[in-house]
């Protein structure tokens, strides 16, 4: 699959890779083993049938690979684009060690695409309907993918979702460049066209009182792991100063690379510095790029310790992002407006955890980046205010709601998923537990 | 999309909507806020819920930008695309003591759901509003009806006190005890106001209005200093204790796209006949 031309890209927020053609999809499906026990399907979260839609693609019935597709991922053109596939399908696939796995993340893509060029065959809404009420709140990949299973099994869902669009980070988060948001929207149009119910501009916990939600049959409670956070570090609360949240939903929800046609701001600035290692991150220092600016990422670890997918880092580096490893911001300059980042080196000390080295800071060796745009992308949490509200939900360590292995939640009827309850992760997990909790408040309404 | 039901101009500049928004108005409670977000080009602006009548809510705003502007020149009938809310939480309230509510200029829309909530509450509410002279002072009347006594400033003297609702405001805390403070203006005003009743100890009240762009927590666009902790306005806020709220970086914030904001006006007014005050083009 090929990418378009680096001095091209950085100019517009048009996609970076370009998808296969037919020919390649069929020449890249031929070399699928179609193996009798496909390890490929364990590592999908979701367990799309995938030597049978390789298979389809292969004999060039397209139409048949995208319908077998969406019987078990209602978002396959997003998938395609943004899972980890190098972590899930493809690091799974048994071509793995002798050749180059499957490009099945590609490959779900040509489909999912090939289908939504030529209009969709929309599924029909379940003709048999049960009369449960679920409640689904949050419209990101987890609420969309539990409200499209328990539309099927013929329950009535209203999704509520506080911002004006559904989506959730696939709206306000993941760059059009990577993920285009036409697409997001057809895709969410499909999930609505089930006979979902979406109502836009209902933050609940206030538009819909705790009481009110907790009236519904069930509930899914998929409000991510959107509250950002920020360093503590002098000059914060200067001008210039951006969570990485708000500056990608100014430029990918609000539109504000389009500014003045579109009303809202972001200050693209000259001279830009990210803070963060991690995909949002490098989502940061693309869009600023785009906007015309030079940029940094300071990351506090090795470069080999760079959470982010490497195709990020690659793409990042390829478009002229400068990353300084191995060094931390602890104080920004300026008078009001921030013009500078002092940093300071780190050296790496024991393991931690999760197998990676502790940074220390190196006393005295510390350094200033002019920047008239800082943005901290060092991590998200879940959203508290909901899952506060409700008295007797189970709320971890992390401030992430506890969930037992179906999703529910120390209330009955009240299930969730998603980043809510892992904590910032992907977007196949997250729908992996929206269509869990579908199954699980199937089975509750069955045996009641 | 929400039909607006009701327009009407209240003083220069400042204008009243009533909105249809029944999932805001079933739940609003005072000290609350909706973002209207008037088209698809539009940008999410936080607006006090001033009014609340059964399916209705009421805003009431001055227009300062490009958005006011546009929202003002709205005509009853039309539609914006989005009011989400009820936003922030609701006012923190005590009973059978003795409450001020106070608002400045564009700061008064807020005062009267503020005096009914205390009222509510078996409070002896007393309202001080204020503006720069007598044709910029709204909402006079309701605020009469709901407070016990109501006292207006004006800064000319053109109405009520000549000065500011923070002279009233001392005379009152000399007088008599007070138990809860409400101040609520353009941050300068609050900053001011809210500084007379600190060596009192009386609990104050304000509401804070830094830029915001989602208001459920997630941009941290609208993060402000209090008790020296970051905080969130639009989910801690937006009423903080004044006495522990540090208003210079709120203000130095609020003007973080001065520039930007000129330039959107400038292209509105262009593109709508030049009408200085947001005239009613449509009408
Ligand atoms: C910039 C960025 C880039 C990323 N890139 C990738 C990637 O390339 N690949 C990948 O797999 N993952 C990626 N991720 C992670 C992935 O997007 C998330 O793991 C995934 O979106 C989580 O889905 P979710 O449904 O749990 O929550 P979200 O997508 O966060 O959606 C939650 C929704 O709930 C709404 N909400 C919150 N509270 C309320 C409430 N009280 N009432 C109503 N609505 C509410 C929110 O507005 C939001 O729309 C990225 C994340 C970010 C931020
Ligand atoms: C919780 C909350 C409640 C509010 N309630 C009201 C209300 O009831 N009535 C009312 O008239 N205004 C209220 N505001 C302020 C209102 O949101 C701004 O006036 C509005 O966003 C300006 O938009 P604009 O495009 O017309 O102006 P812009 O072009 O964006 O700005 C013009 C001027 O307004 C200032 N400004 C911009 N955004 C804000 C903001 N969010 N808060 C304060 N000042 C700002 C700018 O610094 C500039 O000087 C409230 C703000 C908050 C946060
Ligand atoms: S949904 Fe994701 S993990 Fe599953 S097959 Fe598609 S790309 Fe792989
Ligand atoms: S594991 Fe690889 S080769 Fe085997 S079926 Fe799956 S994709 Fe094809
Ligand atoms: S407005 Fe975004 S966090 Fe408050």
């Amino acid at each position: 699959m090929l990418d378009r031309k680096v001095n091209e890209r950085i100019r517009d927020f048009h996609e970076v890779a370009l998808g296969f053609s037919a020919d390649e999809a069929i020449l890249e499906a031929e070399r699928c083993l179609q193996c009798k026990k496909p390890l490929c399907v364990t590592g999908c979260p979701v367990g799309i049938d995938i030597p049978a839609f390789i298979s389809a693609i292969a004999a060039g019935d397209f139409s048949v690979a995208a319908t077998t597709i969406k019987e078990q991922n209602m978002l396959p053109a997003i998938c395609g684009r943004v899972c980890p596939q190098e972590t899930q399908c493809e690091g799974a696939c048994v071509l793995k060690n002798k050749d180059t796995p499957i490009n099945i993340g590609a490959l779900e893509r040509f489909a999912a695409d090939w289908e939504r060029e030529r209009g969709f065959s929309a599924e029909q809404k379940s003709r048999e309907q049960t009369g449960r009420r679920v409640a689904v709140v949050g419209s990101g990949p987890a609420g969309l993918t539990a409200a499209a299973e328990l539309a099927r099994r013929g329950h009535k869902v209203t999704i509520f979702e506080s911002l004006h669009e559904a989506g959730g980070v696939l709206s306000y988060g993941i760059p059009a460049f990577r993920l285009p948001k036409e697409i997001v929207k057809a895709e969410i149009d499909q999930v609505l066209a089930m006979g979902v119910d979406l109502k836009v501009n209902y933050l609940v916990g206030r538009s819909v009182s705790v009481p009110e939600l907790l009236a519904f049959d069930a509930v899914f409670i998929a409000t991510g792991a959107g509250l950002p956070g920020f360093m503590g570090i002098e000059g914060e609360q200067m001008n210039g100063v951006y969570s990485a949240n708000e500056y990608l939903t100014r430029v990918n929800l609000m539109h504000a690379d389009q500014f003045p046609v579109f009303d809202t701001p972001v200050k693209a600035g000259s001279r830009v510095v990210v803070a963060g290692g991690g995909n949002v991150a490098m989502d940061a220092a693309r869009v600023a790029r785009r906007m015309g600016a030079r940029v940094t990422l300071v990351y506090r670890r090795r470069e080999e310790d760079l959470p982010a997918r490497r195709e990020e880092v690659v793409h990042a580096l390829e478009e002229g992002v400068e990353i300084i490893n191995c060094a931390a911001p602890i104080r920004l300059l300026g008078d009001g407006v921030v013009t500078g980042v002092e940093c300071v080196t780190m050296k790496m000390c024991g393991l931690d955890g999760s197998g990676r080295p502790t940074p220390e800071p190196v006393a005295d060796q510390t350094f200033v980046i002019d920047a008239d745009v800082f943005i901290e992308a060092i991590g998200q949490s879940p959203n508290p205010l909901l899952i506060r509200e409700v008295s007797g939900l189970s709320i971890g360590a992390r401030g992430n709601l506890v969930v037992d292995d179906d999703g529910r939640t120390s209330i009955g009827h009240v299930f969730a998923g998603g980043d809510v309850a892992t904590g910032a992760a992907t977007v196949i997990l997250a729908m992996g537990a929206g269509k869990t909790a579908a199954a699980a408040i199937d089975r509750m309404f069955k045996e009641q | 999309m929400y039909k607006i039901e009701e327009t009407t101009q209240l003083a220069d500049r400042v204008h009243q909507i009533w909105i249809r928004a029944p999932h805001v108005a079933h739940h609003a409670q005072a000290g609350q806020f909706v973002i209207i977000r008037i088209d698809e080009q539009g940008e999410r602006i936080p607006l006090t819920i001033s009014g609340v009548n059964g399916d209705l809510v009421r805003v009431i705003f001055m227009a300062v930008g490009k958005t006011t502007h546009h929202l003002a020149s709205l005509a009853a009938g039309e539609h914006v695309r989005d009011v989400a809310g009820p936003l922030g939480r609701p006012s923190e309230m005590i009973s059978g003591g003795t409450c001020v509510v106070i608002g400045g200029g564009v700061g008064v829309a807020s005062t009267p759901i503020i005096a009914k909530a205390a009222k509510d509450a078996g409070n002896h509410v007393i309202g001080i509003i204020g503006a720069r002279n007598a044709g910029l002072l709204i909402l006079e009347d309701e605020m009469r009806a709901v407070c016990d006594e109501l006292f207006i400033t004006t800064d000319d003297g053109s109405k009520g006190t000549h000065g500011f609702v923070s002279d009233v405001l001392k005379t009152l805390l000399a007088e008599r005890k007070l138990d809860l403070v409400w101040v609520i203006g353009p941050a300068i005003m609050m900053k001011v106001t809210s500084g007379v009743t600190q060596p009192f100890g009386v609990k104050t009240f304000v509401s804070l209005n830094p830029i915001m762009v989602d208001g459920s927590g997630m941009c941290g666009s609208c993060r402000v200093i209090v008790g020296g902790e970051t905080r969130f306005a639009c989910v801690d806020g937006p009423e903080f204790d004044a006495h522990q709220v540090d208003f210079n970086s709120l203000m130095a914030r609020q003007r973080v796209y001065t520039e930007e904001e000129k330039v959107a006006l400038e292209r509105h007014q262009a593109a709508h006949c030049g009408c200085e005050e947001g005239g009613n083009h449509h009408a």
